[in-house]
Formats: C-alpha cells, structure tokens, sequence
C-alpha cells in the first residue's frame, strides 16, 4: 500500500516533488505559510490537474474506490447548508452508500463528538465543527488520509486526542499524512516530516532531523530559546 | 420528521387537491345534471384532466428545479424565476411565436432553448463557486437583459392583437390549455425530473464543496451540466406552456429543506411534490372568478410569493 509520488509539480507554487509514503505511519507536512502544503496534498488527492503522476500499490485513484481509498480534508471549515452532524459525517461513506449508523457513531466517538450527533453543524464552534468534519474524513476507513490542518481550531486536549488518534490508526495500517504548523505536535507525534519551503520539498527524515537548528532558522526564521521559539533576527533588519 | 413521511403526507395533500381540480367545474356538473356523458367526458378529458396534470407537472418542475439549482450552487437564493432561466424561456418563447410560427412545439422549444442559454450564462459568468454577490449580480443582470429583449420583442409586434396575446401569456395562466400543450410539456418535465432526481446523492455530498465532493468520487463538471441541462428543459418547457410563473421554485425549496435535516438532494422529492401542490391550489383559487374575470396564475404566485422573499431578507439580516 505504498504511495508513491513521481514528478508531481504545480508550477509556479510547487516544484516536483518525487517521493514515497509508506503505510502504516504518521507523515507530517511542515513548512512556513506559503511553503505548499495544501498545494502538495491538494496534488496527490487528484483535485488539481498537473505534471507527475499518484499511485496507490503502482495503481492510479480510480473513482471507484476512492471513498476506501484515500480521504482529503481541507483547511476551510465551510458547509453549505445547516445540517445534522450525523447526516454531514454519512456523507463520507460516499454519496448514494446506504446509511451506516453504527460507523458514524464509532467516526463521531474517535473524535470526541457523539454529542453532537443530533446538533445542526451552524450551532457548533468551529473546533467542534474541525472535530465533525474530521469524522466525516475517517467513517469509509479510508486506507490514506491526507488532512490539512486537522487540529487547528482545537482545544490542547483534542489537539493531544486528535493525534493520538492518527497514531492509532497508523498502528492499524492507515497512511496517514497530515499539514501541521504546531512544530512540538509534528516532533512528538509524527513519524517523518516532509519539510517545504517556497514550493520545495527541502528535507524529509524523521522529526529530530529535520527539526534540526539549520532548518529551523533557514525556513522558519525561529530557534529554541529559554522560553520556547524565539523569531531569529532577519539578516536584512 | 422522515423524507419518507413528509413524501407521503405531500402526496396525500394531493390527493383531495386533483379531485378537487378534476372535478370542481360548473360546465362539468352542469352536464352530470343534464346527464350528457359525452359532454362530461369531454369537459373531464380535453379540459380538466390537461389542467390539472399541467400545474402538477409545472409545479412540480419548478419545485425541484429551484431545489436543484440550490443545491448545485450551494445558494439559498439560487431560483429559476431570481436568475434568469424563467426570463430567458419567456424570451425564447416569444422569439419562437414571432419567427416560428406559434405552434406548441416551436414554442415549447424555444422556451427550453431560452432556459438553458439564460443558465449556461449564469454559470459561465458567476463561476463555479458563485457566492452569494456575484451570483446576485449575474442573475440580475442577465434576467433584466432576457426582460429587455421581451419587451423589445412586444414592441414590434406585428399587431396590437399579437401585443396582447403575449402580454397575457406572460402574466402566467393555465386557462384553455389542452391536451396538446400537455403531450408536449409532460415529456419534457418529467424527462428533466428524472435526470435531477437521478442527482439527489450528488447534491447531498456537494454540501461539503465542490473540492470534497470530488474526492469522493463526484465528477462536478458532469453534475453541473446535467443540473443546468435538467433545470432548463423543466423551466423553458413549463415557461412555454404557462407564461411565467414565479416565486414557486424560490420559495418551495425552503418550506420543505428544513424538514429533511437541510439535505439538498433529500429534500428533492418533497420539493417537487409541494411544488406540484402549490400550483395546483394557486390554480384552482385563480379559478374563481373576480370581477367576472379569471385572474393569472403568475399574479397570484407573485402576490403570495413576494412577501415570503421579503421574510427571508428580514430573517436573514
């Protein structure tokens, strides 16, 4: 079940990248605002039309299959229209599947938000909306989530459950690859890091070594310092 | 309350509603007390039956295609009679009278072709996402263009009788329609009926945007085209047979969608079903007479129609 990724490019906001993901691990995308994180993911999801190629087990994404396949959950929180939490999260099972209740109570429990279940998605916060919309991505148990940002907008505790729950499911074989910009969540909950910068892939290896001091300030303009990241003074300032 | 349950109590509002149309006509009773059964039947087939098959049809048409054109651009506000469809069918309709002739088809034919150019502009210009504004703005704009080209049309009429005709068939009527009218629109609308309602999941997953119902598997460009194609065969079809019609495909979609859990493509069904219900009671009431005349149906839509628009703007400030 490995994912490969050859020559994929969006000019001008991302250079190609060619690369592997393996199953069964947490892949973390890091990188400053404007590195191309949900360029890449957007990419390798199929949404946007381009050079390189995607595939799954040396197949490509056939529509067929997708919703087992692969799931994409984007950065925005948007839903058209008010609906139930229930009724959003079925919706992930692929439109016209027959409805299965008991795998959108097990989706709403992994995230925290069986008691929204009857609640319309305009009466909840927008972290509590992150948290449904996440459940909606995992209810196919898709054998590749690309998530963009799934724990911003939360609280530090379901940030911490969130990521534990990616973990988990790692440990059951799901590829999981996910945009983060909490540094200290991609070094202690991911197994590699893929590390943009103005449309590069720059480095990829495991957190320690790609969130070494030199990537830090070269990308990140920021360094450990006795409180926390500290910016780094700008060259030019 | 169920999709099923909100179907089924439509349908049985319904009932009584087409008995009452069917059989609610004092030329008909007055030929059951004559006992004249050849002239009851023709009453019955030639008048009534044509009637009230052609507002449910219309009715129905415009209910699911305001539902329809809801879902796909994901905007309360999105209706055949707001953006521009309905304006661009009356326009294809009369061009149709004056250069082809009149004839039911001709007429029917240019409706559909006025519909689906007034939609395909509508898309093409307000782009796939269409918020609210620029939604707005296109309808507005290319509506107002259709009602310009119309009253262009109307005022080279080739005679103050032909000026007439038209200007009444605008205002919206089921009167005197037959079966002719009804062999021509009924296969239209319920063609496009079914093409939309084959959509309903697509439209349910398409609440989540255009990008996340694609990788599920949808493929937007396709539903897009065959909503738009749909919606203005429906809308020209009803449009070229009864005049414009408005309101009932802004209004339906938002009496029945709460109902359904604010399901786009659940609430299709219900929306043609109470579209279909509320034409018919409009078309019945026109029926009795006021001041010894009939008055149009797309008078009284409007009349009811335009203080629930003016609701919606109020609660959603």
């Amino acid at each position: 079940m490995t994912l490969a990724i050859t020559n994929l490019a969006r000019p001008p906001l991302l250079a190609p990248v060619t690369l592997a993901l393996p199953p069964a691990s947490v892949t973390g995308l890091i990188g400053p605002n404007g590195a191309g994180k949900t360029t890449l993911l957007r990419a390798i999801a199929g949404l946007s039309a381009g050079p390189g190629t995607v595939t799954i087990d040396g197949a490509p994404l056939a529509a067929a299959t997708r919703v087992r396949t692969l799931a994409w959950l984007p950065a925005d929180r948007d839903v058209a229209w008010p609906m139930r939490a229930a009724d959003l999260v079925q919706l992930g099972l692929g439109p016209g599947a027959a409805r299965d209740d008991a795998a959108i109570t097990a989706a709403l429990i992994a995230v925290d938000a069986e008691a929204f279940a009857d609640r319309r998605v305009d009466t909840l916060s927008t972290g509590e909306r992150a948290r449904v919309l996440l459940a909606r991505a995992l209810v196919a148990r898709p054998r590749w989530l690309l998530l963009d940002e799934p724990v911003a907008n939360l609280d530090p505790f379901h940030r911490l459950g969130i990521m534990a729950l990616l973990g988990r499911l790692a440990a059951t074989g799901t590829g999981v690859v996910i945009a983060l910009h909490d540094l200290d969540l991609a070094r202690r909950h991911c197994d590699r890091l893929l590390l943009l910068d103005m449309g590069a892939l720059v480095a990829t290896g495991t957190p320690a070594a790609v969130l070494g001091p030199a990537h830090l300030a070269a990308v990140f303009r920021i360094r450990t310092g006795p409180d926390g990241w500290e910016a780094v003074e700008t060259q030019s300032g | 309350m169920t999709v099923k349950r909100l179907s089924w109590l439509l349908a049985a509002l319904l009932l009584p509603l087409v008995a009452t149309s069917l059989l609610w006509d004092p030329a008909l009773l007055l030929a059951v007390a004559r006992r004249d059964p050849a002239l009851a039947r023709t009453i019955l087939t030639e008048l009534r039956l044509p009637r009230t098959a052609l507002a449910l049809l219309i009715g129905g048409g415009l209910g699911l295609g305001g539902a329809a054109m809801q879902g796909l651009l994901r905007n309360p506000l999105a209706s055949p009679d707001v953006l521009g469809p309905s304006t661009g069918a009356s326009l294809g309709a009369v061009l149709a009278g004056y250069f082809l002739g009149g004839g039911v088809l001709a007429v029917a034919l240019g409706g559909v072709v006025g519909a689906l150019a007034a939609l395909a502009l509508l898309v093409a210009l307000a782009g796939p996402v269409a918020g609210t504004a620029t939604l707005l703005l296109a309808g507005v704009a290319i509506s107002a263009l259709g009602g310009a080209l119309v009253n262009l049309a109307l005022s080279l009429a080739p005679s103050p009788y032909a000026l007439y005709d038209v200007m009444f068939w605008l205002l919206g009527s089921l009167a005197d329609r037959s079966l002719p009218q009804l062999a021509v629109a009924g296969p239209l609308i319920i063609a496009g009926a079914v093409l939309l309602l084959a959509q309903r999941h697509r439209l349910d997953t398409l609440a989540l945007g255009e990008d996340v119902a694609t990788s599920l598997g949808i493929a937007i460009p396709r539903l897009r085209w065959t909503i738009i194609t749909a919606t203005g065969i429906m809308v020209g079809a009803g449009v070229a047979v009864a005049g414009s019609i408005g309101f009932i495909g802004l209004v339906v979609p938002h009496l029945v969608r709460p109902l359904v859990g604010n399901r786009p493509g659940v609430a299709l069904v219900p929306a043609g079903l109470a579209g279909a219900a509320l034409l018919l009671a409009a078309d019945m009431a026109v029926r009795l007479p006021v001041n010894g005349q009939e008055l149009k149906l797309g008078v009284l839509t409007a009349l009811l129609g335009a203080p629930f628009f003016l609701w919606l703007v109020v609660r959603s400030r």
